[in-house]
């Protein structure tokens, strides 16, 4: 991976991973594109397309934790707090929209909430 | 050595935890998955030098999140085969667009290059001998103070969120409705007593009960002290 020379481009601040960037970033990749396939598999069930979001931000946290260490700038990790909050309170947002449209309704199929088009 | 092997090993259980959660027949399961999922990107974090963070997302996503998922899917009485009817007619589509995502993001990994000057453009450069912990307090609560007030703005409002929308009002407890009362009418009227009048004068009014058999009605006596003062409301 290209991204392999910041190491020498940095000098002695850049912290040493234990592997490249490249690494982390095909990580992230594949946690991410799994992610929006979990929201096209499960079409019917909110629940794991909920997981599947968490899923995807993970991949994006990844990703700023890992440009974060190998630029040596501790910005990206005050921004990955910011995301794991807005993720938690994404969660409980949606989960108690479940709740309620469960208790309404009792179902959570995704394809029969249309009561919200105009 | 060790820890690029423990990487390969942690990544690896991360997206084997992933795939499970995402085709995993019962839910449950895939609650239990994603728990997985955060302890291995926890460890991640740490190989990163990203301790603090790791330890947040033990805490936060572990020890609050996936519970949180794991009560409401085991609160909903759902019949969760039943919402797995269209899982092979749209593996193909998913298919196609994740194969097409990922390899526009390899793409663009591969060719990824950091400008030459890079590391004079950072914001906050990691200070030397300080451990991670101590050096993200130091900016998150002074360049970042703002930052932290919105994440807690954000809590806030996601917190009051999810009680306004579960809140049920409670139907086996008396209320007073203020409303309910003044809007009364029929059962309860406003009368215009004669001055000095007694209730023997005016009678008594109240909804007629239906006397228990075999018992008379008792009397009221309404003579005596107490009624010329109080009973009316108009004076």
């Amino acid at each position: 991976m290209p991204a392999m020379g910041m190491t020498t481009a940095m000098g002695d601040t850049t912290e040493m991973m234990a592997v490249g960037l490249g690494h982390y970033l095909t990580v992230s990749a594949i946690l991410l594109t799994l992610g929006v396939l979990g929201i096209f598999l499960n079409r019917k069930n909110v629940i794991v397309i909920l997981m599947s979001v968490e899923l995807i931000l993970l991949s994006v946290t990844l990703n700023l934790v890992a440009f974060s260490a190998t630029l040596g700038d501790l910005t990206g990790q005050v921004f990955a707090m910011l995301i794991l909050t807005v993720a938690a309170a994404e969660a409980a947002i949606g989960l108690a929209i479940v709740v309620i449209y469960f208790r309404n309704r009792g179902t959570i199929e995704v394809e029969e909430i249309s009561t919200l088009k105009g | 050595m060790i820890a690029a092997a423990a990487f390969y090993l942690f990544a690896a259980v991360l997206i084997a935890a992933a795939v499970m959660v995402v085709t995993s027949r019962n839910p449950v399961h895939s609650v239990l998955f994603l728990i997985l999922a955060f302890f291995n990107a926890a460890a991640l974090f740490l190989l990163a030098g990203a301790e603090f963070l790791a330890m947040i997302l033990v805490i936060v996503y572990v020890g609050a999140v996936a519970v949180l998922f794991l009560f409401v899917v085991m609160m909903l009485d759902v019949d969760f085969a039943k919402l797995r009817e269209g899982f092979q007619r749209y593996a193909p589509v998913g298919g196609v667009v994740g194969a097409i995502l990922l390899l526009e993001l390899l793409l663009v990994f591969g060719t990824w290059q950091f400008a030459s000057d890079a590391a004079g453009f950072r914001l906050n450069p990691a200070p030397a001998g300080v451990d991670n912990t101590r050096a993200l307090g130091r900016i998150l609560y002074t360049d970042f103070v703002w930052l932290f007030q919105l994440s807690g703005l954000i809590l806030l409002v996601a917190m009051i969120g999810a009680i306004v929308l579960t809140l049920r009002g409670k139907t086996s407890t008396k209320r007073q409705d203020i409303a309910k009362q003044v809007a009364r009418s029929g059962s309860v009227n406003l009368r215009q007593p004669a001055l000095g009048a007694g209730l023997g004068a005016i009678g008594i009014e109240r909804p007629p009960v239906e006397p228990p058999p075999g018992e008379k009605p008792r009397q009221v006596e309404h003579a005596g002290h107490g009624h010329d003062h109080g009973h009316g409301g108009h004076h």
